[in-house]
C-alpha cells in the first residue's frame, strides 16, 4: 500500500484506527469459515458514515479493494479479503440512536450487536424477531449484508422483511438514504431489499431502520422423539398443514443427537432416528393450545416420546440440545464446515436421507440439524482441513448435496450467503440470465469492483455433478 | 506484507499445541466476552485475534516478538474459554505463547529475580514477608510515596497497588498461627489440607486464618501444610515453565507427608494453577500420578464449604447489602460461580445484589495491574460503575489479587469510606457464632499429623 494512501486514511480515521502492522493484520485475514485466508493491507475503523464516505473516496481514486466486516463469523468467507485491499471494521459504529415505540421502529448503527439490539428493544416490549446462531456477537450490519436467518424464521421471516431503511456509502464515496419508517413505500425501485442481502458487495451498510413487533407475552416448549425421519418429518409436513405455524421448529438427526449426547450427557436416546423441538409464542391460551396439537400429532406420527416444558426450568432443559448442538460438533474434529442448503418442506425427509447416503459414500461425518419448519437444513461436516485427501471428498459430497438440493427445487444457501465459498456454484441457482442481471446490478453500483471482490461472482462455475434421482 | 520469520523452519517453536490452534472454528463467540476487545476494539486484542497470531507464529509467517505486545495485552482472565463452543484450551495456549516469548526475550532481571528467588521459594516468601512488613513500619514508606519513587523506578501500577496494601501484621504472627484447626461440633467430617498461597497469605494471612475457622465451624479438620510454597500460577502466566514445575513438585511432595481428604485454598487464581497440576506433569514418569491424585483432591474454599451444606455453620445475622465479584479463575478455570453466591444468600440478615458482569474481569489477573496499568485500569474504573450502582456496602471477593485490585479501585474513586472490599472467608467468620471455630491450640499436635 501506497504511503500516500496511508496518509489519507489516517487522516480520516486518526493513526489509533487505521491498522497495517503484520501482526494487526492478520487476525482480519479470515472469518468463520474454514480454508479461507487473505492477508489485508490495511485495517480501517471507522466511526462515522462520513468517515467511511471518506475512506471510500480514497479507495475509489486509488483502485482499491474495500471489505466491510462486521464480527467477522461469517460462514461463506464474505468477510475475508480475498484480493487485499482495504479491510473496513464497523465494530466502532455500535450506537442505537433511536427505539421510537410510537412507529415501533429501531434506528442504529451497522456495527451494533445483534444480541445487544434484542435487548435494548426487548426492555420496552418490543421485539426484533431475526435470531441468527451467531447473534452473541455478530453486528446487524453483518446481518443485514447477509441476509441473517435463524430459528424463528418459520413464523417471523428474517432479516429482510424487518430492515425498511438503511443509509449507506456506495463505491465512490455518494451516501445513499433509502426507505425509512414508513410501513408502506412504493416510491421507486426497493433499494433497501435490494442492499439487504447484498453481502458487501454493493455499498457499505452504516447505518439502518428496522420494524419492530410487540414482544410475545409466553412461550411454551415440547419436544418429540422418533425412530426414524420420516415420521419427524410427517410430522413437520402436518403441523404446517394443520395451519399451526409454531415460532420454531427444530430438527436433529441421530448422528447430531448422537454427538450431542455424547458431549452433553443429557438423556438423549441414541437410537432415536430424529428429534423435533417446538416452541409457540404469543398469548399463553394459543401457546398451550398450539403445543397440545403439536404433541399430539407428533404422537399420531409415531413420536415414541413427547416431553412438555412446564416452566423455565424444563423448557431450558429441553433447550440444552440444541443449545449444545453446536458446542458438541465443533468438538468432535478440529473443522467444523457449517452448511445451510434448503429444501421446501415437503422434501426434508428425502434430502437429510440423500445427505446420509452421500456422506457414506464419500465416508465423511455429516450431522444434520436445523430448522425443519422452514426446510433450512444445516449438514454440518466434521473434518479436519489439515488433511487435504479428505477435504476433497467433503467438496465432493457437498458437491452433490447442492446438486440434489437445487433438483429439489431448494437453494444453496438459506441465511449464510454466497461469498466466495459458494459463488462457484451461485450459476447453477441463478441461471445465465439471473446471472447477466446480478453482474449488471453489480456494475451499476460498482463499476471498478472494488467491494467485496471475489464474492457472490466466481471466476468460473463449478462442473455441475450429475446425481441419480 | 507478512515479514519473514526470523528464524525460519529451523525454529519453529514445538511448544504451541497444534491441534488447540486448530481446534479455533474462528466464530468470534469470544469477542464479547474480552475486556480487552471491549476497550481496544480491536481483532489483535481479542481471544479469536490472539490465536490467530500464534497460529501465524507456529506456521512461520511471523516471528514471536512480533506477537509479544498482543499476547502481553491478554489478562489471561479465560472468559473466553466459556464463551467457545469449540472448547479451545485458550489459557494453555496463553502460556505455551508467552513461554516462548520470555524464550525469545527473557524478563527484565529484577523481574525475573522477585518471580524464581523470591516467590520460588519458601525462604524467598518469608523474606518478602519481612521485607513488605519492615517497609510499612519504618519510615520508608512514607518516604518512597512523597518521592513517587514506584512510578519513577517500577510501574505507576506497582505504585497504586502498593497504596491498596493494608498494614501486615508482623511475620511473627504468621509464624505463630495454630498447625491444627479442630473440628467446632467434635466430630470430624473431613480432614483438610489448607493451601496458604504466597502473596495472599503475607497480604491478607487474616482471611487464610478464617478460612479455616469456618472450615472448622462446619466440621473439617484443618492442617496447615508445612513446606508449601507459591502455587506457581505467577510463573505460568509470565512464561516462567520450569519454575512453575518446580513449585508444582514441591507442593506435590509437601502435600505427600500429610494425610487429607481434600486440599482447600481460599484463593482463586492459587486454586486453579492447583488443579492444573495433574495436566503439566502429566508426561512425567515419577510426578504424573502424584500430581494427577494432588489436583484431583484440590477444591476451593467455597465449593468444599458449599458440598457439606450451607445448614452446616452455626450463624448469627449480619447487616447491609452485599454483592460478589468474581474470581476470574475460580469461576471460568475451576467452574466454581453458584457456590459462592449460595454461601453468601444464606447469610441471615443481609440483601444480597448481583453485580452486573460479575463475570467480567476487574484488571487485577495476577501481576498484569503492575505491568498493563492503563488497560487495567480501565477497566477496574468500568467495574467500579458498576459496583457503585448496585448501592452495595460491601463487595465480596474470592482472590486476594481481586482484593487488593478493588480496594485500589474503590480509593481511586474515593468511595473507600462506603464500600468494603472483603473475602468471602472474612465475610462467613463474621457470620460464625460467636466462640464457633476457635482453633486448637497445642502446637504438638502438629506431629500427628506424619502419618505417611
Amino acid at each position: 500500500m501506497k504511503t500516500e494512501v496511508l496518509r489519507e486514511l489516517r487522516s480520516i480515521v486518526g493513526t489509533q484506527w487505521c491498522l497495517d502492522s503484520p501482526a494487526d493484520l492478520i487476525p482480519y485475514s479470515y472469518d468463520a469459515t474454514p480454508a479461507y485466508q487473505h492477508v489485508p493491507d490495511v485495517v480501517v475503523l471507522p466511526a462515522s458514515t462520513e468517515e467511511v464516505a471518506a475512506i471510500m473516496k480514497v479507495a475509489y481514486s486509488h483502485r482499491i479493494p474495500v471489505v466491510p466486516r462486521g464480527a467477522g463469523s461469517c460462514l461463506s468467507a464474505g468477510a475475508v479479503p480475498l484480493q487485499g485491499g482495504i479491510v473496513l471494521a464497523m465494530n466502532r459504529m455500535d450506537r442505537i440512536k433511536e427505539i421510537d415505540q410510537e412507529n415501533m421502529t429501531a434506528t442504529f448503527e451497522a456495527g451494533v450487536v445483534t444480541a445487544r439490539l434484542h435487548q435494548a428493544v426487548e426492555a420496552v416490549g418490543l421485539f426484533y424477531p431475526p435470531d441468527p446462531g451467531s447473534m452473541a456477537t455478530s453486528t446487524m450490519g453483518g446481518n443485514i449484508a447477509e441476509c441473517a436467518g435463524g430459528l424463528r424464521g418459520l413464523k417471523y421471516g428474517v432479516t429482510k422483511d424487518y430492515i425498511i431503511g438503511v443509509e449507506a456509502v456506495l463505491p465512490d464515496g455518494r451516501i445513499l438514504r433509502a426507505g425509512g419508517k414508513n410501513a408502506k413505500d412504493v416510491a421507486g425501485y426497493d433499494l433497501v431489499k435490494l442492499l439487504v442481502g447484498s453481502e458487501g458487495t454493493l455499498a457499505v451498510i452504516t447505518e439502518a431502520t428496522a420494524k419492530l413487533l410487540p414482544l410475545p407475552e409466553a412461550k411454551r416448549t415440547a419436544m418429540a422423539l422418533f425412530r426414524d425421519l420420516k415420521s419427524a418429518a410427517r410430522s413437520v409436513s402436518r403441523i404446517i398443514a394443520n395451519r399451526i405455524i409454531p415460532v420454531t421448529l427444530e430438527f436433529m438427526d441421530n448422528a447430531t443427537i448422537r454427538v450431542v449426547e455424547e458431549y452433553a450427557r443429557i438423556g438423549l436416546p441414541v437410537e432415536a432416528g430424529a428429534l423435533l423441538l417446538m416452541q409457540q409464542d404469543g398469548p399463553e391460551a394459543i401457546c398451550d393450545r398450539d403445543i397440545d396439537r403439536m404433541a399430539a400429532i407428533c404422537r399420531e406420527e409415531g413420536a415414541f416420546d413427547v416431553r412438555r416444558a412446564h416452566n423455565a426450568e424444563e423448557e431450558s432443559a429441553l433447550m440444552e440440545a440444541r443449545r449444545t448442538a453446536l458446542s458438541a460438533l465443533a468438538r468432535k474434529r478440529p473443522t467444523v464446515v457449517l452448511e445451510d442448503v434448503t429444501v421446501p418442506r415437503s422434501h426434508l425427509a428425502e434430502m437429510v436421507e440423500m445427505i446420509n447416503a452421500t456422506a457414506a459414500k464419500y465416508g465423511v461425518l455429516i450431522c444434520t440439524f436445523g430448522h425443519a419448519g422452514d426446510g433450512n437444513l444445516h449438514p454440518t461436516c466434521l473434518t479436519d482441513e489439515r488433511d487435504r485427501e479428505e477435504m476433497e471428498r467433503v467438496e465432493r459430497a457437498f458437491d452433490e448435496i447442492y446438486d440434489y438440493a437445487l433438483r429439489l427445487g431448494g437453494t444453496l444457501t438459506g441465511e449464510h450467503g454466497v461469498g466466495a465459498a459458494k459463488a462457484p456454484y451461485l450459476e447453477w441457482r441463478m441461471g445465465e440470465t439471473g446471472m447477466d442481471l446480478m453482474k449488471r446490478i453489480k456494475e451499476a453500483f460498482d463499476p471498478y469492483n472494488l467491494l467485496n471482490p471475489g464474492k457472490l461472482f466466481g471466476h468460473q462455475t463449478r462442473r455441475r455433478v450429475v446425481v441419480r434421482s | 506484507m507478512i515479514a519473514e520469520p526470523a528464524h525460519p523452519m529451523t525454529a519453529r517453536p514445538l511448544s504451541l499445541d497444534e491441534d488447540s490452534l486448530y481446534t479455533c472454528m474462528r466464530c468470534g463467540f469470544c469477542l464479547p466476552a474480552c475486556p480487552t476487545y471491549r476497550i481496544r476494539q480491536v481483532e489483535s486484542a481479542a481471544p479469536r485475534g490472539r490465536i490467530g497470531l500464534m497460529k501465524a507464529v507456529y506456521e512461520g509467517k511471523l516471528d514471536i516478538l512480533q506477537i509479544a505486545d498482543h499476547l502481553d495485552l491478554c489478562l489471561g482472565c479465560r472468559a473466553c474459554e466459556v464463551a467457545c463452543p469449540a472448547g479451545v484450551p485458550y489459557g494453555h495456549l496463553l502460556e505455551q505463547g508467552r513461554a516462548l516469548v520470555a524464550a525469545a526475550r527473557p524478563l527484565p532481571p529484577l523481574v525475573r529475580f522477585a518471580y524464581n528467588r523470591i516467590l520460588g521459594t519458601p525462604g524467598g516468601i518469608r523474606l518478602a514477608n519481612w521485607a513488605l512488613w519492615l517497609y510499612q513500619v519504618s519510615g520508608l514508606r512514607g518516604l518512597v510515596r512523597r518521592l513517587h519513587l514506584l512510578e519513577r523506578l517500577a510501574t505507576p501500577g506497582l505504585a497504586s497497588m502498593e497504596q491498596a496494601v493494608p498494614p501486615v501484621p508482623s511475620p511473627l504472627r504468621r509464624a505463630r498461627r495454630p498447625k491444627i484447626y479442630r473440628p467446632l461440633s467434635g466430630r470430624r467430617r473431613l480432614r483438610v489440607a489448607f493451601f496458604t498461597g504466597c502473596i495472599s497469605d503475607i497480604v491478607f494471612p487474616e482471611t487464610n486464618d478464617n478460612a479455616m475457622k469456618v472450615l472448622a465451624a462446619a466440621g473439617c479438620e484443618v492442617v496447615v501444610v508445612p513446606g508449601q510454597g507459591c502455587c506457581g500460577a505467577v510463573h505460568s502466566h509470565a512464561g516462567e515453565h520450569e519454575t512453575a514445575l518446580r513449585q508444582a513438585k514441591r507442593n506435590i511432595a509437601a502435600f505427600e507427608k500429610v494425610t487429607y481428604d481434600y486440599i482447600v485454598t481460599a484463593t482463586g487464581g492459587c486454586g486453579a494453577a492447583l488443579k492444573e497440576y495433574g495436566r503439566m506433569l502429566a508426561g512425567d514418569p515419577e510426578w504424573s500420578e502424584r500430581a494427577r491424585r494432588f489436583s484431583a483432591a484440590c477444591r476451593d474454599f467455597s465449593e468444599l464449604l458449599d458440598s457439606l451444606g450451607t445448614d452446616t455453620l452455626p450463624r448469627r445475622p449480619l447487616h447491609g447489602t452485599v454483592t460478589y465479584q468474581d474470581s476470574c479463575h475460580l469461576r471460568n478455570g475451576q467452574k466454581v460461580t453458584a457456590q459462592s453466591r449460595k454461601l453468601l444468600q444464606a447469610i441471615p440478615g443481609i440483601r444480597y445484589v448481583e453485580l452486573p458482569e460479575s463475570d467480567r474481569c476487574c484488571g487485577a489477573a495476577g501481576t498484569y495491574a503492575i505491568f498493563q496499568t492503563e488497560m487495567s485500569d480501565r477497566i477496574l474504573d468500568e467495574k467500579i460503575e458498576k459496583l457503585k450502582a448496585t448501592g452495595a456496602d460491601t463487595l465480596v471477593v474470592a482472590n486476594a489479587p481481586c482484593q487488593l485490585e478493588m480496594i485500589e479501585g474503590i480509593q481511586r474513586a474515593g468511595l473507600a469510606n462506603r464500600i468494603r472490599v472483603r473475602h468471602i472467608a472474612d465475610v462467613l467468620a463474621e457470620a460464625l457464632a460467636p466462640n464457633a471455630g476457635q482453633p486448637e491450640t497445642d502446637r504438638s499436635r502438629e506431629v500427628n499429623m506424619r502419618t505417611k
